[in-house]
């Protein structure tokens, strides 16, 4: 333990929690790695600030997009968060898998401490910093341009969620400079994470990075709900919404019912170590099984989060892609219900070898089985949408088709982990660790890649390069199948998880094809930010500011590209499915409106960035013990909310000449633009502008 | 209104020839041919060997049953995966824009039959897999008593940090990271921990079943030869987790005598002083007998969870 | 949805026109879910309670700590404060003077307040008997279950100074009006938990 500083101050902190200092007493590898990546975080953050600074940015990132209460302009935000933490929780991949490949009968060069610590954040950031914000980001973006809505129901509140998020965020990337991070993996199982096995700081930080992030989940979810119930345009029934919306609002009910068991178990157990309760501890009655229960039914309606979105988004890609009408409507609504509501019956999978009765187990074990069901319903009308159809192959339809073959892979080995004799053999192995992954990687980072490429250019008003997404796609199936597949094997051998060091020859080729698999993924992370760059040096090239370059059927593709702030000059009016479709098959989609009116839209609000500071703020006092700096960020959040209550003057008007100038300086670029058919929409001749079969 | 100029027919030429070789039912056919030619040369490199120490290699009749319950659910699942796996690049191939003579029909999206189809069957698959599941939970719950003329031996399982410590009360014997049992007789093993939440697993044999504090859970198995196999705790518990393997040696009856033997000969007694050393958080380099037990050792360890933790 | 078809039976919003209605009603719809997500964490803690009753370890039990006569007073006044909310919310719905909707306002406020006294009393009476959450599991679960409703009392509590302080500052405007019956909603809620909690936690615990 290290020795206090100056307690009243800094609570607990000593000079021993700064990785420089413990790296100077102990220059091994591991301490330097650790002391590293501490000194990315501080240079990196420094090197931010200055670039800002010396481009005299920061009004404009203050005024456009910090305190901005814009939908679209918090989606982006969210997915810049995702692409960023992703990054570092790739590097932490390579990283154990670097070790696990050279640890076999030697002691590699991570100690067990610092891989405990590294299998500990990738897990909770890849769940709560890279997939939940990048859903949240594509369905805030996407969902309210779908249902022909202005923003969201609660655009305050969906800043709040945002910054809230950061701030969490903003708190994992602390704990790499000051402190360390828990080595409880990312669901804390006591009592190893009680005080009397794990009284360091670590698990504090992931309880509260994780609640915070969990209370911003919670309230996106609520806004999602209400905004898909209440405010879709007129004549958007629910059978006429876009599947994608359709994902979304079973996703919202799922963040509703299942981010507070999860906030009840992060209580519970911080209340344990900060307080002395005895909720989970291994005497005066505690009982970790509970703790087992919450978690996991939080953990298990939490995976259908992750993919329900992702399914949308190949709902979405599938249909226009092979230029047809998705496959069995009715069905995938029906199938994505029976998702949601089944997902609250199966979470004892998780711990069949907890010891209950073989009765439950297997009640659970065909519950789980069940839900494979709808899945599977779901691909078969995918495979169905392409068929007789013109199917077009660009990057969002690559990982489609790579999607569901994979992921019915995984799917099987979801089956076998289902029969609880099975999963007796492989729970807790890398086949574990293979299944999940194989869910999650095509699952849900390709179903966000392939949104990404899908809207990125309604976002910006330019396409990104096809030929390093090609590149990036190829690497992440690659990258994907070497690092996974063979820990299957592993698995089926017996090597359990989060081994810092293995025993046994045998593993050694399958763990140097997985770490060969990992340096493939980390090249396919890099051929996006390539990507990116490219795309944006490209960017007048790929102009579409028409809108529509995928001639797609959804009302977002029926306005400009970048949209404008207000997304509709005149809220719409559907009476079909894939309304945009009609327009166009009825030959007037982008008919003027007869009169301009002035549009109301939400003020800036800094409610949400301050609220995202000081929550970090309490946070970071709860971790440290000083208390004086968490009481007083709670009383300056209560005082924010308390204050901004006070606030009347909400909205900003926009003046209807504004509207008109900007509707007719798009329609000046429709009039410009060259309608294109589907067979050169990859190319600089695509403005946009779709040209529709008579 | 489409115009045939250059760009869009030196695009659409680039187009096509990017398709052909960048196709995904081509292209990642031909990965994953890739994968498999480049893993096939580490598989001599003695790449299988891995799986002779796991579920593919059952030494006892519970392994064993989980082995074939794994092969009938695999060919079972193979039925499942095949049609996507066939359907899915044949039909992206086939409808390929810029293929002549395609049916296109766009607005086609809802047909009776083909819904039955895409249900039923999977439905029926379920509920059949729903049977077996159920059947064979029921046979392999590890609280199950395996039916045999011999009466089980009993061996109650402590885990530490990090290593297991096995008592065989009935022997008046204990030893840490070795297991020991005659084969062909019945083991019925009960199991706590002494720290936090560990897991118990024999690939070969048999698992897995979690040991907490304050609880007693149970494990019944057996081995149907002789052999030393592989033991190891599967929930992380710490700097150790890694280490923490053991060994179970399975052995003729008369065989398994003589190690009982063997160890109330160590004249090692697991006394106070042995026991605290055992609670100190270490990884043991060599398996260690004890020649004696106190009484009740294991209901002492579980007692322990109802005063003030140390 | 028509102005009417969407009007939301209560308060009469300031601006009664369809824009007005159909931003109350979605303010007030989202209020509701997430009253549902609290009330999640209000049965898993239930359930914990549930759960870890016996876990008393020899120390004090339901019986020994729970005095019916404080719990039955508690639930008293905490009725009596959901019927003065009532009655300012129709103050307020039939624009009764300011000082009428204060004044109810204010009754509810100090009820609550008493109901906080008394349940704080009540935590420092079992934990000078010894029964801190400290002691056992049971206690633990006690402590987590009670004590949040009386955070969410404490809550409303602040929320109910707010409101009366925007009262006087804003007169009745349409946000005044949208927030109040937020508020009421939360402290209905309040009031069907505790006596969830007096039913499930109190009497459950005497009769054993």
């Amino acid at each position: 333990m290290t020795e206090p500083l100056w307690p009243a101050l800094l609570g607990r902190f000593g000079w021993q929690d700064l990785p420089f200092v413990r790296a100077w007493a102990d220059p091994s590898l591991s301490e330097i790695i650790g002391a590293g990546a501490g000194a990315l975080v501080v240079v990196g953050g420094l090197a931010v600030v200055v670039l800002i600074t010396w481009l005299g940015r920061w009004g404009y990132l203050w005024r456009e997009w910090f305190t901005s209460l814009d939908h679209k302009r918090i989606g982006i935000l969210y997915v810049v968060i995702a692409f960023t933490m992703l990054s570092r929780a790739l590097v932490e991949a390579v990283l154990m898998r670097m070790q696990q490949a050279a640890a076999i009968n030697a002691p590699g060069f991570i100690a067990p401490d610092h891989f405990a610590q590294l299998f500990t954040t990738h897990g909770s950031i890849m769940i709560f910093f890279m997939a939940m914000p990048f859903l949240t980001g594509a369905i805030n973006y996407v969902m309210p341009l779908q249902i022909g809505a202005r923003d969201v129901a609660f655009p305050l509140l969906n800043a709040v969620s945002l910054w809230l998020t950061a701030g969490a965020a903003g708190l994992m990337m602390v704990s790499l400079v000051i402190g360390r991070f828990s080595t409880g993996g990312w669901t804390g199982y006591p009592p190893y994470t009680e005080l009397a096995f794990s009284p360091d700081v670590g698990p504090d930080y992931w309880i509260w990075a994780v609640t915070l992030g969990s209370i911003g989940t919670t309230l996106s979810g609520l806004n999602f709900a209400v905004t898909i119930y209440k405010l879709r345009c007129p004549g958007m029934t629910l059978m006429r919404m876009p599947m994608f919306v359709w994902t979304s609002l079973c996703t919202s009910i799922l963040m509703i019912f299942a981010m507070p068991p999860l906030t009840v178990a992060t209580a519970l157990l911080a209340l344990d170590r900060y307080l002395g309760f005895h909720f989970f501890t291994n005497d005066l009655g505690g009982n970790m099984m509970n703790y087992a229960n919450l978690i996991w039914l939080f953990g298990h309606p939490e995976v259908y989060i992750l993919i329900l979105p992702a399914f949308g988004v190949y709902s979405e890609v599938i249909a226009t892609f092979s230029s047809k009408e998705l496959y069995g409507y009715t069905s995938l609504v029906i199938a994505t219900m029976a998702i949601a509501v089944l997902s609250f019956t199966v979470w004892v999978h998780h711990f069949f070898t907890m010891g209950q009765s073989a009765n439950i187990n297997a009640v659970f074990g065909i519950a789980t089985m069940t839900i494979g069901l709808p899945t599977g319903v779901k691909i078969y009308d995918w495979i169905w949408t392409m068929f007789r159809g013109r199917v077009r192959f660009s990057v969002s339809m690559l990982y489609s088709l790579a999607f569901m073959m994979t992921f019915v892979l995984g799917g099987l080995t979801g089956i076998i982990l289902a029969f609880p004799p099975l999963d007796y053999l492989v729970h807790n192995t890398l086949f574990l660790v293979a299944h999940f992954h194989n869910m999650l990687i095509p699952g849900l980072l390709y179903g966000m890649l392939a949104g990404y490429h899908y809207w990125f250019p309604k976002a910006f008003g330019f396409r990104l390069d096809e030929k390093w997404g090609r590149i990036s796609f190829g690497c992440w199936v690659v990258g994907f199948y070497l690092a996974f597949m063979p820990l299957y094997v592993l698995g089926a051998g017996g090597m359990t998880r989060r081994s810092q060091a293995v025993f046994e020859p045998a593993f050694r080729p399958w763990l140097y094809v997985a770490g060969v698999g990992a340096l493939v993924l980390l090249s396919a992370l890099a051929s996006l930010f390539v990507q990116l760059w490219v795309s944006i040096r490209n960017r007048e090239a790929n102009r579409v500011p028409v809108g529509d370059p995928w001639n797609a059927g959804g009302l977002e593709w029926s306005i400009a590209a970048p949209p404008p702030e207000y997304n509709f000059a005149v809220i719409p009016t559907v009476n079909d499915r894939d309304p945009f479709h009609g327009d166009k098959a009825d030959g007037d989609p982008y008919a003027p409106p007869k009169r301009y009116e002035a549009i109301a839209m939400p003020a800036n609000s800094m409610t949400g960035p301050a609220l995202g500071v000081l929550g970090a703020v309490t946070a970071f006092g709860l971790v440290w013990h000083m208390w004086w700096l968490a009481g007083f960020g709670l009383a300056a959040g209560i005082a924010t909310i308390v204050a901004r209550s006070f606030v009347r003057d909400l909205h900003r008007t926009i003046p209807a000449a504004e509207v008109a100038r900007i509707d007719r300086h798009w329609r000046r670029d429709i009039r410009k633009a060259k309608p294109v058919g589907r067979a050169v929409e990859g190319t600089p001749a695509n403005r946009g502008l779709a040209e529709v079969e008579a | 209104m489409p115009e045939c100029s250059l760009i869009d027919r030196l695009s659409a030429r680039v187009r096509r020839r990017s398709f052909r070789k960048r196709s995904p039912s081509l292209g990642s056919t031909r990965r994953r041919l890739a994968t498999a030619i480049a893993a096939t040369p580490l598989a001599f490199v003695g790449g299988c060997d891995v799986l002779r120490l796991g579920v593919a290699n059952p030494a006892g009749p519970v392994a064993e049953a989980q082995w074939h319950l794994l092969l009938i659910v695999g060919a079972v699942l193979f039925f499942v995966a095949a049609p996507v796996l066939i359907l899915t690049p044949i039909i992206a191939w086939h409808y390929r824009l810029g293929k002549k003579g395609n049916v296109y029909r766009p607005t086609w999206t809802f047909s009776w039959p083909l819904e039955g189809l895409i249900w039923i069957p999977p439905t029926g698959i379920v509920v059949g897999l729903g049977f077996v599941l159920w059947h064979y939970t029921i046979a392999l719950d590890p609280y199950r008593p395996l039916p045999s003329t011999q009466p089980a031996l009993e061996v109650q399982a402590v885990a530490l940090d990090w290593k297991w410590l096995f008592i065989y009360p009935d022997q008046g014997a204990a030893a840490v990271n070795q297991m020991a049992i005659p084969v062909g007789r019945p083991v019925h093993v009960s199991l706590t921990s002494g720290t936090v939440m560990q897991s118990l697993l024999i690939p070969q044999l048999a698992g897995q079943i979690y040991a907490m504090a304050g609880m007693t859970t149970q494990l019944n198995f057996a081995a149907n030869r002789p052999g030393t196999f592989r033991g190891q705790n599967t929930q992380f518990n710490g700097l150790g987790f890694q280490n923490q393997k053991f060994e179970v040696l399975a052995m003729p009856p008369d065989a398994f005598e003589a190690w009982v033997a063997r160890a109330r000969a160590t004249a090692r007694p697991l006394d106070p002083a042995a026991l605290d050393g055992l609670m100190q958080k270490s990884v043991p380099p060599e398996p260690i007998l004890y020649s004696s037990v106190p009484p009740d050792l294991f209901q002492t360890f579980i007692a322990r969870t109802q005063e003030p933790s140390r | 949805m028509s102005a009417t078809e969407g009007a939301h039976p209560g308060l009469n919003i300031a601006h009664p026109h369809a824009q007005a209605q159909e931003e109350t009603e979605t303010a007030l719809f989202g209020f509701w879910v997430f009253l549902m997500s609290d009330a999640v964490i209000f049965a898993l803690l239930f359930a914990t309670y549930g759960v870890m009753l016996p876990a008393t370890v020899g120390g004090p039990t339901p019986a020994t700590v729970y005095e019916i006569g404080p719990a039955f007073l508690e639930t008293l006044i905490l009725l009596t404060s959901s019927f003065t909310f009532g009655l300012a919310s129709i103050a307020m719905k039939h624009d009764a003077p300011c000082r009428r909707i204060l004044g109810w306002m204010g009754a509810t406020l100090v009820l609550g307040l008493a109901f906080l006294a008394l349940e704080v009393r009540d935590f420092i009476t079992m934990f000078a008997q010894g029964a801190t959450p400290m002691r056992s599991g049971y206690l633990s679960s006690f402590f987590a279950l009670v004590p949040l409703h009386g955070l969410h009392v404490a809550a409303g509590c602040l929320w109910l100074v707010v409101m009366m302080a925007q009262v006087v500052v804003f007169g009745l405007d349409g946000r005044v009006r949208i927030n109040t019956l937020r508020l009421g909603l939360f402290w209905h809620f309040l009031d069907i938990i505790w006596i969830a909690l007096f039913s499930v936690v109190y009497l459950q615990g005497l009769i054993r």
